[in-house]
């Protein structure tokens, strides 16, 4: 009976699916958008999924992301188009989702939407000086040289000084660390925008601090980035030998975890090999522990701009879940500077219709179907509304993370499926609706050909200078290459 | 199955061919590689000229069995020949084992799990470039590798490897899901 009940339920989907197919909008060509792309299109033969981007250029932060010297870990550009090129998906560039199209009318063009557009703004600080020139979110800095058009004029200022402080220890600060100290003979060879490269050839910064409020063993990168920043070429690094020294509770932690152990291992070796002095000219990377911002200090002959860092000693407290907090002792000392990268964690950026939570900068979920009311007892679920990836479990995790992710999001969108919450009874207008819609909007969309051609014209331009692509950095540039 | 047909010709035979670069009868298998991990599998490969004598059954020798456990514990048989990596293998047969970075060391979707201790022992030591990607897989074991990684060779023959269940916990990275 059971059975029967479900064949003739297969049937009727088969036959619905046959004349209307469920028309699915993915927000975001990020990892995340294309993973779940890519699941749903596997795991249901008859849906039709679009995925829309603000950009002009899909992928999301691999290619405004990962580092130029990365291009290993963007090879996944080449599973993502091939997902783009799947007949039953299609990729809508230029189309700004709260500007372009507001979420309550792309809702109501599709069957579901799945929200995967990511975290593009930061964490503050939220202390004196904050605002002064010459400090930059390391989201900025990161776009600035990787060619994203929002921050082509960002013109950082690498030139008023030798020293540059980040705040932060996480792979976005690694990167951003070696991007200043990479002998720039190095980076002419990547994907590294043209105008960063020719500002970095003429910056003064030979000296880095990467500064972490807490110890070695909680320095939130990864091995195989700390690797790479301890290993550029002639370059000095300082770590201070009472720094070192760990704790019971620090003990445990590197027991319970793999990567903090290796990590701090890969600490201890760089500060017991490289200890001497650095030579007159060298380039200088400072590991600091221990330290937290407390305010930033305004230059006195330069009135707006940063001449400095005061940093508040820290002893680690608490052991509760797993998490010693940093807690300043009063002691406090400064860092003169004329650049400051803030690298501590990115944010995700509300739009209007959807519901958010504020505090955590994500949209509130339980396995990726987007919570109408997070704080009733019995979930309430917007119906075929959905997230995924930074935006929904924060700005933490590399490319893989967003499998995972999609996995579980494309999980609950088939269970949805299945049990007739998501049908395609009631015909979406999908793609063509959305088209027509931004046509009258005189929004040109860029699809996934035009990309090509931006495409193309990258790799011809890099292979003039011997790099792998010559990044189009402005609005305009992609829009009229994309057009021809 | 295949190999019982040669059973006759034992592992050390196999091991000679390896040792011998210069025996004549090599196989056809690595005109027919040309997809992506060809690069990375003519790095690791042992056997580096590609003379195109094909001697049926000969080819057989040259390969291995592996079993690869899939999501739902289901068992797939597949040979593998030598110098192939466990990523390309998966690929080839339908398999489905991820490789964003196909086979550059770089990404860690490719995690696998060795199934059986003794043969996680006869592979070689995994190198820090290996570990520091194995550091951010999912669900590692003590007994993970990255499919990339794992190149076919006589000693393997046999060996099961299953694939991560995604165990909904992206614990990685500091990231812990909270009850709700
Ligand atoms: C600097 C940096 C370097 C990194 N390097 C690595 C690395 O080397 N290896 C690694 O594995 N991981 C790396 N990561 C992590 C990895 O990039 C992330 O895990 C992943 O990109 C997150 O995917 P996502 O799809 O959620 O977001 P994103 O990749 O940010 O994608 C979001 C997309 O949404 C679009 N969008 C935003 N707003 C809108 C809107 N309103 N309407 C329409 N579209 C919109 C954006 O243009 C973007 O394309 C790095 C991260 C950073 C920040
Ligand atoms: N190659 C790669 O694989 C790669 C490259 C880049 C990025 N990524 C990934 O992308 C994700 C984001 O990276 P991320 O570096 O932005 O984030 P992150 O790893 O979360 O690091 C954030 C850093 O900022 C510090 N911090 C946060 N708030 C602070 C405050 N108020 N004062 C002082 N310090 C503060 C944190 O210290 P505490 O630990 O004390 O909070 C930590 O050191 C990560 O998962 C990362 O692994 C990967
Ligand atoms: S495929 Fe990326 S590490 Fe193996």
């Amino acid at each position: 009976m059971a059975l029967f009940g479900k064949l003739r339920w297969i049937s009727r989907r088969f036959t619905t699916l046959a004349a209307t197919p469920l028309r699915i909008c993915v927000v975001g060509s990020g990892p995340a958008g294309f993973y779940t792309a890519e699941k749903i299109l596997k795991a249901h033969k008859g849906v039709e999924v679009d995925i829309v981007d603000r950009l002009p250029t899909p992928f999301g932060l691999v290619r405004s992301g990962v580092a130029p010297d990365h291009p290993e870990t963007k090879i996944v550009i080449n599973q993502f188009s091939r997902v783009a090129q799947n007949d039953r998906c299609s990729f809508l560039g230029n189309v700004s989702v709260g500007s372009s199209v507001s979420l309550p009318e792309l809702h109501e063009m599709y069957n579901a939407v799945v929200l995967a557009y990511g975290a593009e703004s930061d964490r503050t600080l939220g202390i004196p000086g904050e605002e002064l020139g010459g400090i930059y979110a390391a989201r900025e800095f990161v776009w600035w040289y990787n060619g994203h058009p929002d921050c082509r004029n960002l013109a950082p200022d690498l030139t008023s000084s030798d020293t540059a402080v980040i705040l932060g220890q996480g792979n976005v600060a690694l990167d951003v660390a070696r991007i200043l100290l990479r002998p720039t003979m190095e980076l002419a060879k990547t994907d590294i925008a043209s105008h960063a490269l020719a500002a970095l050839e003429e910056s003064s910064i030979r000296k880095v601090y990467l500064v972490g409020r807490r110890g070695p063993v909680q320095a939130a990168c990864t091995a195989k980035e700390l690797r790479e920043v301890l290993g550029i070429k002639d370059i000095s690094i300082q770590v201070k030998q009472a720094d070192l020294v760990t704790t019971p509770a620090d003990e445990v932690e590197m027991k319970n975890n793999r990567i903090r152990r290796r990590v701090y291992e890969l600490i201890s070796k760089a500060a017991s090999s490289g200890h001497s002095p650095p030579l007159p000219g060298q380039r200088e990377l400072h590991l600091v522990f221990f330290r937290k911002p407390d305010r930033f200090l305004e230059s006195e002959d330069r009135s707006g701009h940063v001449a400095g860092v005061r940093l508040e000693e820290t002893t680690l407290q608490g052991y509760d879940l797993g998490k010693q907090i940093a807690v300043g002792n009063g002691v406090f000392e400064d860092i003169s500077c004329g650049m400051v990268l803030k690298s501590i964690g990115y944010k995700s950026v509300a739009i209007d219709g959807l519901p958010f939570d504020h505090d955590k900068g994500i949209v509130p979920n339980v396995g990726g179907r987007v919570l109408a009311d997070s704080f009733k007892d019995v979930p309430q679920y917007e119906t075929g509304l959905y997230v995924c990836g930074w935006l929904k479990r924060g700005p933490t995790g590399i490319i893989g993370t967003n499998l995972y992710c999609a996995e579980e999001t494309v999980a609950s969108i088939s269970e949805d499926i299945e049990r007739g919450v998501l049908t395609s009874n009631s015909t979406k207008p999908g793609r063509e609706g959305l088209l027509q819609l931004l046509d009258s909007r005189n929004i040109r969309v860029v699809q996934f050909d035009d990309w090509k051609r931006i495409d193309t014209e990258e790799k011809r331009g890099g292979n003039l200078k011997n790099k792998p692509r010559e990044k189009l950095a402005t609005w305009e540039e992609l829009l009229q290459v994309a057009r021809k | 199955m295949f190999l019982t047909k040669f059973s006759g010709l034992a592992a050390h035979a196999i091991k000679d061919l390896v040792k011998a670069p210069s025996f004549t009868w090599r196989t056809s298998y690595v005109p027919v590689i040309q997809n992506n991990y060809a690069q990375a599998l003519r790095r690791k490969s042992f056997c580096t000229t590609a003379d195109k004598v094909s001697e049926e059954g000969r080819e057989e020798k040259q390969k291995v069995s592996v079993t690869f456990v899939d999501k739902d514990g289901e068992e797939i048989h597949v040979k593998v020949p030598f110098g192939m990596s466990m990523l390309e293998a998966a690929h080839e047969n339908d398999i489905e084992l991820e490789g964003a970075c196909e086979g550059s060391l770089a990404c860690s979707t490719c995690h696998v799990i060795v199934m059986d201790v003794d043969y996680y022992n006869k592979l070689e030591d995994p190198a820090d470039e290996e570990n520091d990607m194995l550091d951010l897989a999912f669900g590692l074991t003590d007994t993970s590798r990255l499919g990339c990684q794992i190149i076919a060779k006589p000693e393997i023959d046999g060996i099961r490897l299953a694939l991560p269940v995604a165990t909904r916990n992206f614990a990685v990275d500091g990231y812990k899901p909270k009850p709700h």
